[in-house]
């Protein structure tokens, strides 16, 4: 659906079923350089089990005009603002809260910072592939600013496990590496090094993260070298009502190396 | 880390089964799977989970194969289907409908054509075919009802070479596919998504399988064409009422493509592939690189020695100089330009039949790309209807020999073609 914001228009998919604000709202945020897609064996499920689906392309990224917003806390208010136009969870009611952010990488920043800024709504946080702080090495924010394709083929083969390397894609016929690449390569110039160096100056997620008012779920891979699971593991030691959930196998593109998995602890947390 | 084609050829899309850990693809051979339960059976259908149903829609022993080309082609995914005229098919039919517009290349394998030119105008689509050379026709061909641009990557019978990254920068400017048949090529010699095709198949029939045992097809997106800028492609951008209207670009950005090409043209045309034909044909696959050099190492035996022939008015292969597209071989097929050709006697058809009757080695019959050395004669089989007028029309002269060059020894091969020419030179 396409929803205003700030004078932008904005996409969100809405997993098949015409959004309803009366429902208890999921909201997907992807990871940098990524779109609503990559949510697509995730969202599906609430949308047809009584949730009302949200997964955002966040300015600049897919379906959404604009620039890529330069932060994770200007990124934290969009969703606010985002939550805000199509009503979903009633600020006014605080007993009521009903929206549960689930994000990835990038995403999972944001999910943490907009619930630490606008605590009034968010009723949960979901962070998948996630680490707190999330430094970007020079190494790829080099590439990222000066040549794309060389940043691109750098995360695809660190956002992947030895198996996902190989494939077995739970979807037939489908190529992770090729898929993921391509999604990459459709998004905007400029957009890759927007995102990395969002996540990478993004320092107060530790002190965001130690005063979460609502319950967090940290799902990892062990396999992720983008971001560690020893990083997860400090995240969830000082958030005070955590669960956490580690994938064996998986690298960091969890959401397509074990869909089922990612879903299942998304319904045990939310549903 | 990433593999290479080499690794990618024998591993891609296989991951040692969790059961028993068969290092080799298990077939699956049912026509369908088991549900865990009745959630995950309405999950399935609505597609909330990705899994096997029905074998006509998908099957795990397809899937290795379908991910093992999408990868050695660097595209985002594939569809094994029936053969290589059935990839055709579902491709344009998820593409577009009745009064719709195609442009290809003239110089296409006889089955292309026939669906092209006689079947498809009957369920209103219809085709504009040019010379492939000639990016004006190309241009001026494209009409406001087209929805494609198509071409061989070898064409037929010159081994016209199609310059894809021309030709495909001129269908992008009309918010237009370019699909590629890239059957004579294979992977290993060219990969067109990295010279901007957009879709490509293969007949899995030929030097993918390579054993001439099965009868295949695959069809693979590139993942990067924008069906949404385009503009033209309702099939691909607004709810299909057939699948839980569904609108395909937006459920999936890179695949859109491939996701109604399953969920509609698999479904109700149902031109799938039997498990066991994918299960021969990646056998074939992943000895794909080491047949291609060899196929590659003789051609380029057979070639040499048939040019400086005295019974051989003609050979064309585009490594040669007087090749017309010799220049363009040199750029998009540095590892050689497939193991097809065909070359002209000095006699007329007399001479032609001659030189198949007194071959041993080659094999005269109707297919190319087998391990084994092929031979046909098109005057007196495939064209024999024509005059030698029309013949020379259509690019055939009445003396021309296609040879599909195997990889038995190089100097029997050679043996072999001495044989024909002895034969031919005295009809
Ligand atoms: C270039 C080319 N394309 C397509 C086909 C059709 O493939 P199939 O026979 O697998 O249907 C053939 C078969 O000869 C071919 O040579």
């Amino acid at each position: 659906m396409q929803i205003e914001i700030n004078g932008q228009a904005a996409y969100a998919y809405t997993g098949g079923k015409p959004f309803d604000a009366s429902l208890p709202c999921v909201v997907f945020i992807h990871g940098a350089q990524n779109d609503h897609s990559v949510w697509g064996l995730q969202s599906r499920w609430f949308a047809h089990h009584g949730f009302a689906v949200l997964a955002v392309d966040l300015p600049g990224h897919g379906r959404s005009a604009g620039s890529p917003l330069p932060s994770i806390e200007d990124l934290a208010d969009w969703i606010e603002l985002l939550l805000e136009r199509v009503g979903a969870g009633d600020t006014a009611n605080f007993a009521a809260k009903t929206v549960s952010l689930v994000g990835h990488s990038m995403g999972s920043l944001t999910a943490l910072e907009c619930a630490f800024r606008h605590p009034a709504r968010i009723a949960r946080i979901a962070m998948i592939g996630t680490a707190v702080p999330m430094p970007v090495s020079d190494v790829l924010l080099g590439p990222a600013k000066d040549n794309e394709p060389k940043a691109i083929a750098m995360i695809n083969s660190w956002s992947h496990s030895p198996r996902g390397t190989v494939g077995g894609n739970t979807v037939p016929g489908m190529w992770m590496l090729g898929a993921a690449r391509r999604l990459m390569e459709r998004q905007k110039p400029g957009v890759l090094h927007n995102d990395l160096a969002a996540c990478n100056a993004y320092g107060h997620g530790m002190e965001a993260a130690a005063a979460l008012a609502c319950p967090a779920l940290i799902i990892s891979g062990s396999r992720d070298m983008m971001t560690h699971p020893k990083a997860a593991a400090k995240l969830a030691a000082v958030i005070k009502d955590v669960r956490s959930v580690s994938l064996d196998g998986a690298g960091h593109a969890l959401m397509a190396e074990q869909p089922d998995a990612v879903l299942d602890a998304l319904r045990a947390f939310i549903v | 880390m990433t593999y290479n084609f080499d690794t990618l050829a024998l591993h891609a899309g296989q991951v040692p089964d969790e059961t028993f850990g068969a290092r080799a693809t298990p077939i699956y051979l049912t026509t369908s799977f088991v549900f865990k339960d009745s959630d995950q059976a309405a999950a399935l259908f609505n597609m909330e989970r990705a899994g096997h149903v029905y074998s006509r829609i998908s099957n795990p022993t397809n899937a290795v194969l379908e991910e093992r080309i999408a990868a050695l082609e660097g595209g985002v995914g594939a569809i094994a289907v029936a053969s290589g005229q059935a990839a055709m098919h579902l491709a344009i039919a998820t593409l577009m409908g009745a009064g719709s517009h195609i442009v290809a290349s003239r110089s296409l394998y006889g089955g292309s054509h026939n669906l092209l030119d006689y079947t498809l105008p009957r369920f209103g689509i219809t085709t504009t075919f040019v010379d492939p050379r000639d990016l004006d026709a190309w241009r001026t061909a494209i009409r406001a009802e087209t929805r494609l641009l198509f071409g061989e990557t070898l064409g037929n019978p010159g081994l016209d070479v199609l310059d894809i990254p021309r030709v495909a920068a001129l269908a992008h400017e009309h918010g237009l596919p370019l699909m590629v048949d890239s059957t004579f090529t294979t992977p290993w010699l060219m990969r067109p998504f990295d010279h901007g095709a957009d879709l490509i198949f293969h007949s899995a029939t030929k030097f993918l399988g390579g054993h001439g045992v099965a009868i295949g097809g695959l069809l693979v997106d590139g993942g990067s064409f924008d069906w949404d800028k385009s503009g033209k492609f309702p099939t691909l951008t607004e709810p299909y009422e057939g699948f839980h209207g569904m609108d395909f670009s937006e459920e999936s950005t890179v695949a859109a493509f491939l996701l109604r090409a399953r969920r509609e043209g698999l479904r109700d045309f149902g031109a799938c592939m039997s498990p066991m034909t994918a299960f021969q044909l990646l056998q074939g696959v992943e000895t794909l690189p080491l047949r291609m050099e060899r196929h590659i190492a003789n051609t380029r035996q057979a070639v040499a020695h048939l040019v400086k022939h005295e019974a051989v008015a003609g050979v064309g292969y585009p490594e040669l100089d007087n090749h017309p597209d010799h220049a363009l071989a040199q750029k998009l097929l540095p590892r050689g330009a497939g193991s097809v050709f065909s070359f002209t006697l000095k006699g007329g058809r007399a001479a032609g039949r001659k030189f198949i009757e007194a071959l041993r080695v080659f094999s005269h019959l109707a297919n190319v790309g087998d391990a084994k050395s092929l031979v046909i004669h098109p005057a007196s089989t495939t064209h024999f209807r024509m005059s030698d007028a029309a013949l020379v029309a259509a690019g055939i002269h009445p003396g021309t020999i296609r040879l599909s060059i195997g990889l038995e020894d190089a100097g029997d091969l050679i043996e072999d073609l001495n044989r024909g020419l002895a034969a031919a030179a005295k009809a």
